[in-house]
């Protein structure tokens, strides 16, 4: 009876120990996905944001039919949360264009998941403001509208 | 020590295997382990299930969706039912779908789903539900999997025999349980054969997807209770089982049963819908309701209807004939070739089946043994394919695997039967725990059986599940029916009481779900597409407030100038354009359910204050880091105190 009741404990701490040898390697995988993310980041990414975006744009904060095409868009998708002149639920967008490329913004508009996610600055804003960007599902043209607004507001 | 350890484990083994082979597995005797049969129902974290079942909630009055051959419960459609989970039938958008000729009615009996077909196979546009103790039908888009719009069927009780969908889905059918007097005339009861009378109702599926009632069919006053429609070379029929030809008004157990046959009811629909564009048949007073959800609008509406036209067959030739079936005959099956027609005769001992080919010759030959109430009575004999001997006691319902088989339920026997098409030999036959209904198999009705999965709907659960007090969940069995013998999988519990189900391959659905909807593009009378579109309108009594909601703040969140006696309108719109964020909203004291609101939508909650005081909001649903900052203030002033009214966030 004593044999019986040990082989059925090593059994079930046979088990455990599958178990358990499962979950160490599953954080041990994390552990290496999180370090090549780390320093994974190509010097477009790190400038220009991770995202559908992958070639540099420019934007000149001129074409005033997209601007307004842009500001109507950010009315309605943005501006519960972000104001110009002023901190709110995310940062103020008012001189966004000195800390950040037309392109990377397009990236953050596009792709906010996975940008708070990877990206450092990305990361760095979240921790500061703790509401995470949600994706508003712009399509590629009326984010490009929204940035060309939102270079305009540069004072 | 060696020795002795090995003769222990030996000994272990034994007793574990005579354990699962006695005891453990006595449901699964045709398996060769519950493992194999794990495995066959195991769907990964992460993975979806290979198939979309829906199953009717019964007197819950929604629709269940199951994924299979898991079992797992993924989500309820609201239906016939106010649903307190995200407030359909008690917000100001959704009330107008439960109207009713009787008025506002919050619950009703759901029975049949039926998927919608095109060239008698699953198209995945649509599924139909039928309500039977306030006759109606719903309409459910599988875009949205919503609720999208609910016909009252005038001239009715208990619209059990629907709804089943032609071959196109150009009609919907649906047929009275209870025969009444269609006048709503003040008869005594015992002038039954007199003055009673059903109906049978063809509801057409217009090209814009929405719902008219084109034409009802007068028919004798017995119970009409299942119905299925003709397929390929039977394409244009449709066939009703009735009951109770013996026309009792009273102890049915007993008086209804007496009949050595009853009827299966032939409909020509395509000759009526003829007569019915000719104009023949009479206009005559009706009173009922069509709603409809106008999704640019995010809102319900209730319509009208003051007639319809009703068809007696007794007097335009060759709608009806009806076919003689052994003994009270429950369900009605047409096989996907269009060749066969099963009955499901309840109290007979054998499965009448009949053809379809030989029908049509006894029609154009007139073997008729008589006629009821002017309407020609088939010879059984002239009609008959065969009969299916032994096929165990109560069978109801009849699917097919497209493989030449047919599975009937045995709901007294408790049993599933398989029968072969060709010969109407009984192949194999399975427990079921206990009692089924009906049952399904994906495609089961159609043109294309998929002939992998059957799910048994029992109506008893008894010891299959923990207890749960004297009401318990009913039981579904799923059982592999791809190899000769069939196979008992998974038992999973089903909420309400799952009359019937059907199912689809997910992928037919999954291409064209909704997400979100977009917020350029609503309508509603009071949406409010920004913050900078918000406010609070006094109108008298009424306020209106614009709101709007996105992770994790209502804007307004301060409100006051509200004073007992009004009536106070809240729209919220989610600003949110994202998969998955919808947000809630509940004031302290609203005595109605929260509104659950999907990203692009508004949906309105109307609150009467009846409390002086500051009075909380917040929002229901679990929406981000800071869902418990995601909150506000209503100030409740006495009734006259003026005072402003004010509004606000973030000041």
């Amino acid at each position: 009876m004593k044999i019986l009741k040990t082989i059925l404990v090593t059994a079930l701490l046979l088990t455990v120990a599958c178990g358990g040898g499962d979950t160490k390697k599953d954080a041990s995988d994390n552990k290496a996905a999180k370090s090549t993310s780390e320093s994974g980041l190509s010097a477009f990414q790190l400038e220009h944001g991770i995202g559908p975006i992958t070639e540099v744009i420019t934007a000149s904060g001129t074409d005033a039919a997209m601007i307004k095409k842009g500001e109507d868009i950010f009315v309605m998708n943005c501006s519960a949360c972000h104001k110009v002149g002023e901190r709110y639920i995310g940062p103020d967008v008012q001189d966004i264009i000195d800390r950040r490329s037309p392109t990377y913004m397009m990236n953050m508009i596009l792709n906010p998941d996975e940008m708070v996610k990877k990206h450092p600055e990305a990361r760095k804003v979240l921790a500061e403001f703790l509401a995470p960007m949600p994706n508003q599902n712009l399509s590629q043209e009326d984010a490009r509208a929204v940035v060309e607004y939102l270079v305009s507001l540069k004072k | 020590m060696k020795t002795k350890t090995l003769k222990h484990l030996l000994s272990l083994f034994t007793v574990l295997f005579i354990g699962v082979a006695f005891f453990g597995c006595n449901s699964q005797s045709e398996l060769g382990s519950n493992s194999d049969a794990a495995q066959k129902v195991y769907v990964a974290p992460g993975e979806y299930d290979e198939y979309y079942g829906f199953f009717s909630g019964g007197f819950n009055g929604q629709m269940g969706v199951y994924g299979l051959p898991s079992g797992r419960h993924i989500y309820t459609i609201p239906v016939f039912s106010q649903a307190p989970v995200n407030g359909y039938g008690y917000n100001e958008e959704t009330k107008a779908m439960l109207e009713t000729s009787y008025g506002f009615i919050p619950w009703g009996d759901a029975h049949h789903p039926e998927l919608s077909q095109t060239n008698g196979e699953i198209d995945g546009r649509y599924i139909f539900i039928n309500e039977n103790n306030t006759p109606r039908l719903a309409k459910i888009d599988l875009k949205s999997f919503q609720t999208t719009e609910i016909i009252e069927i005038p001239n009715s009780a208990g619209n059990h025999a629907s709804p089943f969908v032609t071959q196109n889905t150009e009609y919907i059918s649906a047929a009275t349980r209870f025969s009444i007097p269609l006048d709503d005339t003040d008869v005594p009861i015992n002038s039954y054969k007199k003055n009673f009378q059903g109906t049978i109702s063809f509801i057409k599926l217009q090209d814009d997807g929405s719902m008219k009632l084109d034409f009802q069919l007068l028919v004798p006053g017995f119970n009409y209770d299942l119905s299925h429609s003709g397929k390929g070379p039977s394409h244009g029929w449709s066939f009703f089982t009735s009951y109770n030809s013996e026309e009792a008004h009273t102890l049915l157990e007993i008086n209804a049963s007496k009949n050595d046959k009853d009827f299966i009811a032939a409909v020509n629909w395509k000759k009526a819908a003829e007569y019915a564009a000719a104009g023949k048949g009479e206009m005559v007073k009706a009173d009922y309701r069509r709603n409809y959800y106008d999704h640019d609008k995010h809102m319900a509406y209730s319509e009208k209807h003051t007639e319809v036209r009703v068809l007696d067959p007794s007097e335009l030739e060759g709608i009806i004939y009806y076919l003689p079936t052994p003994k009270s005959p429950h369900g009605v099956d047409v096989t996907p070739d269009g060749k066969l027609i099963v009955a499901g005769g309840k109290l007979s001992t054998v499965i009448p089946v009949h053809s379809f080919d030989k029908m049509i010759k006894a029609i154009e030959n007139e073997e008729f043994e008589g006629e009821v109430y002017g309407i020609p009575v088939l010879k059984y004999e002239s009609i008959l394919a065969g009969e299916v001997e032994n096929p165990g006691l109560g069978p109801l319902h009849t699917e097919f695997d497209g493989k030449g088989n047919a599975y009937t339920t045995a709901f007294i026997t408790s049993e599933i039967v398989k029968w072969s098409l060709e010969t109407f030999e009984v192949l194999d036959r399975i427990d079921t725990y206990y009692s089924p209904g009906h049952l399904m198999i994906p495609g089961g009705d159609t043109r294309k059986p998929d002939g992998k999965y059957l799910v048994a709907l029992n109506k008893i659960t008894k010891d299959r599940y923990l207890p749960t007090g004297p009401e318990m969940f009913h039981s579904a069995q799923l059982i592999d029916i791809s190899g000769d013998k069939m196979k008992l999988l998974l038992d999973f519990p089903t909420e309400g009481e799952p009359h019937y189900a059907q199912a689809v391959k997910a992928e037919l659905l999954m291409k064209d779900q909704v997400r979100f909807y977009k917020l350029a593009e609503n309508n509603h009378p009071y949406v409010t597409r920004s913050e900078s579109e918000t406010k609070v309108v006094r109108d008298g009594k009424t306020v209106h407030v614009y709101m709007t909601s996105i992770r994790s703040h209502f804007t307004p969140d301060n409100i006051e100038g509200i004073e007992i006696g009004d009536k106070v309108y809240f729209h919220v719109t989610n600003l949110e354009q994202d998969w998955d964020v919808p947000h809630g909203f509940a004031v302290q004291g609203a005595r109605t359910a929260e509104i659950l609101i999907m990203p692009g939508e508004t949906r309105t909650l109307v609150w009467e204050p009846q409390k002086v005081g500051v009075q909380p909001f917040y929002c229901t649903d679990f929406c981000s880091a800071l869902h418990q900052e995601m909150q506000g203030y209503v100030r409740v002033s006495p009734a006259g105190s003026n005072t402003p009214i004010k509004y606000s966030t973030g000041k």
